[in-house]
């Protein structure tokens, strides 16, 4: 019986010619203007107006001449556009003695990044490497000690760090800085690293062995190229953290001829002489904030990535 | 005959769980060995071992003459196959095929013309170029063979290389890994899970459990003369029908049955009177007009059939237990219906319960 059946229907299906169909068919329709979605967009409209806001009064200002600011209104769009402000900031701000701007706290900050950036993630990215690929009897323990090294308050150990620096000699120096850099930047981006690294299959790295790779063969021939995104994060991760630093610059740089650009937009900004240029004031925060600003343009895509992957499967 | 690879004494242990014990296997050179065995059972550990890819607790293992207990994976003489493929994704197929002999400082003309002999072997020139982002499951399956074929080693390693692929690719790469072992004639030693996969490409297959081999013989000698409970259970599908009863040094009774071991070839001399457990594949099972003229011959009730084309599997009930017959696609059988079968012992397998071990 049943054979009777799907032959019937199949019959029909050939023979008929498309069939109008009654009642709700393809795909549902959608309202752009529903009641749901006013109120998602307008919540979301809201919360970034509100997030956006003060760069907003920074950017206006900073494009302002002093009277104007005087006069007021915040909120206004500048009446004449004056770039006066950011050159001022850069070029010709008073720091104590210096007046020469935020120029050269920008160019020891680049001094402390780059040095920093280079020897901490190599060293974090071959440690973890070795820790998730080349495990050696007590790994598993070396880990959690490096782990715990990244709960450890910084307040803790700044006083030590000072003592530590100044008998090796490199206290004030930006040397000194960056080793400061490295030695704290280490257990988080090792994390990050080690659990990236977890995640490649354990079956390439046996194959590259049998084709006769050895640590650092396997190192920059496989396993680097493949992780791309993880390099990104911890290069977003160190360039924000290490730019941003102010605690470590103001502690364990002694001059102000070294200071790094953050303590430096802190004393133009709190000088007391004269009046409060609100303008050259804010033209140098925001070029302060440029450096990681850039970076986030820039690697944005590959960051997110990076984080999801690691979130994934590490 | 030379041993292509021996294994010694092999122990290994991670902790105080004991993965191998005192494990000896010979492989004959040109020979493609097969082990089986379900998951946990030490046959990838094992291989992990034979390619220095695991460090051993104890015993030796020894490739074309030479102790390489201690010696690095790349100074072994084997290529490996992994079940995941494990290609170098940033690399083109030219690039995985070349790591290794970049690694070992060949010159380039060399590299060129074995990649080339290799590409020639597989069938994969047009693929050279790309990376293995850009290939099939399959092409990545002949790419990572390619591999370990570029080494010019002795003996190939295969860590369930098709267990990734499906059942119909399976089945063509089966074929195609068989017919370039008999045209390379290396050694081969291949870790599966899939019993057809191990009877139709083994010389001679090693049935593992537990870290220690159940059985080492050849398909014929596996499927036919299984030695213990363990194999004669594993192998088969649908596996082997399983009667408790008492053995008194001629016949075979449980019930109501009575079974005389006619034609029967006992492993020793004729045992003594014991428990015994008799097997009977399913597909060993005489039924239709043939049941007459069997050996022996019982009547069984049909309680369920699974007719799959090819052949039709009928769950009946012999002497109170279920018992499985495989009967032809075309045959025409009914639930509750009565099915006369035979049975020749020539073909059964006799075990002593207590030792599990053939009679």
């Amino acid at each position: 019986m049943a054979d009777v059946g799907i032959l019937a229907t199949t019959k029909a299906a050939e023979q008929v010619a498309p069939r109008a169909l009654a009642g709700p068919s393809g795909p549902r329709p959608k309202r752009r203007f529903s009641r749901g979605n006013i109120i998602v967009y307008g919540t979301l409209f809201i919360v970034a107006l509100y997030y956006a806001l003060p760069l907003y009064v920074m950017i206006v200002t900073s494009l302002k001449g002093m009277p104007e600011i005087q006069m007021g209104n915040i909120f206004a769009p500048p009446m004449e556009i004056t770039f006066e402000p950011w050159v001022k900031a850069w070029s010709e701000a008073c720091t104590g003695i210096n007046c020469d701007g935020l120029s050269r706290g920008f160019w020891n900050s680049v001094n402390i990044l780059i040095p920093s950036l280079i020897i901490s993630i190599a060293i974090a990215s071959i440690n973890g490497y070795a820790l998730s690929m080349w495990k050696f009897k007590g790994s598993e323990v070396f880990f959690s000690i490096l782990m715990i090294g990244a709960f450890i308050p910084y307040q803790v150990m700044l006083y030590p760090i000072v003592i530590m620096l100044r008998e090796v000699g490199l206290y004030g120096s930006l040397s000194g800085l960056v080793l400061v850099h490295v030695a704290f930047g280490m257990p988080i981006n090792t994390l990050l690293f080690r659990n990236y690294f977890a995640s490649i299959p354990e079956e390439l790295f046996k194959a590259a062995r049998v084709d006769g790779a050895g640590f650092w063969s396997i190192f920059f021939r496989i396993i680097m190229p493949m992780s791309l995104p993880i390099f990104v994060v911890a290069l977003i991760i160190q360039v924000t953290g290490i730019w941003n630093d102010f605690l470590f610059g103001v502690t364990y740089i002694s001059s102000p001829d070294r200071y790094p650009m953050t303590v430096q937009l802190n004393n133009i900004v709190n000088s007391v002489q004269g009046v409060k240029e609100y303008n050259v004031n804010m033209a140098a925060t925001l070029l302060t904030g440029l450096v990681p600003l850039v970076i986030y343009f820039v690697s944005g895509k590959l960051f997110v990535r990076g984080i999801a992957a690691g979130a994934v499967k590490g | 005959m030379i041993n292509s690879v021996e294994i010694k004494n092999l122990d290994l242990e991670f902790g105080a769980v004991k993965v191998l014990q005192d494990l000896n296997l010979d492989i004959h050179k040109g020979e493609f060995l097969v082990l089986l065995g379900s998951s946990g059972c030490g046959k990838s550990t094992l291989l992990n071992c034979i390619a220095g890819l695991l460090d051993v607790s104890d015993g030796q293992i020894w490739i074309e003459g030479k102790n390489v207990t201690w010696e690095a994976p790349s100074d072994r003489g084997i290529g490996m196959v992994f079940q995941s493929y494990a290609l170098y994704p940033q690399m083109t197929v030219k690039g995985n095929l070349s790591f290794g002999l970049k690694n070992a400082k060949m010159p380039k003309a060399e590299i060129e013309k074995r990649v080339q002999r290799a590409a020639d072997v597989l069938q994969i020139h047009p693929l050279l170029d790309r990376k293995p982002g850009a290939l099939s499951g399959g092409q990545r399956q002949r790419v990572a063979i390619g591999r370990a074929l570029v080494r010019d080693v002795d003996v190939f390693l295969f860590d369930e290389p098709l267990s990734n692929l499906d059942a119909k690719l399976r089945a063509d790469l089966r074929v195609e890994l068989k017919r370039l072992h008999q045209q390379l004639e290396n050694t081969m030693i291949y870790v599966t899970h899939d019993q057809i996969e191990a009877m139709t490409l083994a010389d001679r297959i090693a049935i593992m459990k537990g870290g220690s081999i159940m059985q080492l013989g050849s398909p014929d000698e596996i499927y036919n003369r299984p030695q213990n409970l363990y194999v004669a259970d594993f192998i088969g599908s649908p596996s082997m029908n399983f009667i408790e009863g008492d053995f008194d040094g001629a016949s075979f009774k449980s019930g109501d049955m009575n079974m005389e071991m006619v034609g029967y070839s006992y492993a020793g001399s004729t045992p003594d009177a014991c428990k015994a457990t008799i097997g009977i594949r399913p597909e060993h099972v005489i039924t239709g007009e043939l049941a007459a003229g069997a050996p022996q011959k019982f009547t069984t009730m049909v309680d369920l059939v699974e007719p799959m084309g090819s052949d039709t599997l009928v769950y009946a009930t012999l002497d109170g237990k279920m018992f499985r017959i495989r009967m032809d696609g075309q045959a025409k059988v009914a639930p509750g219906q009565s099915l006369p079968i035979g049975i020749d012992p020539s073909r059964a397998s006799l075990f002593d319960t207590k030792t599990e071990r053939r009679l």
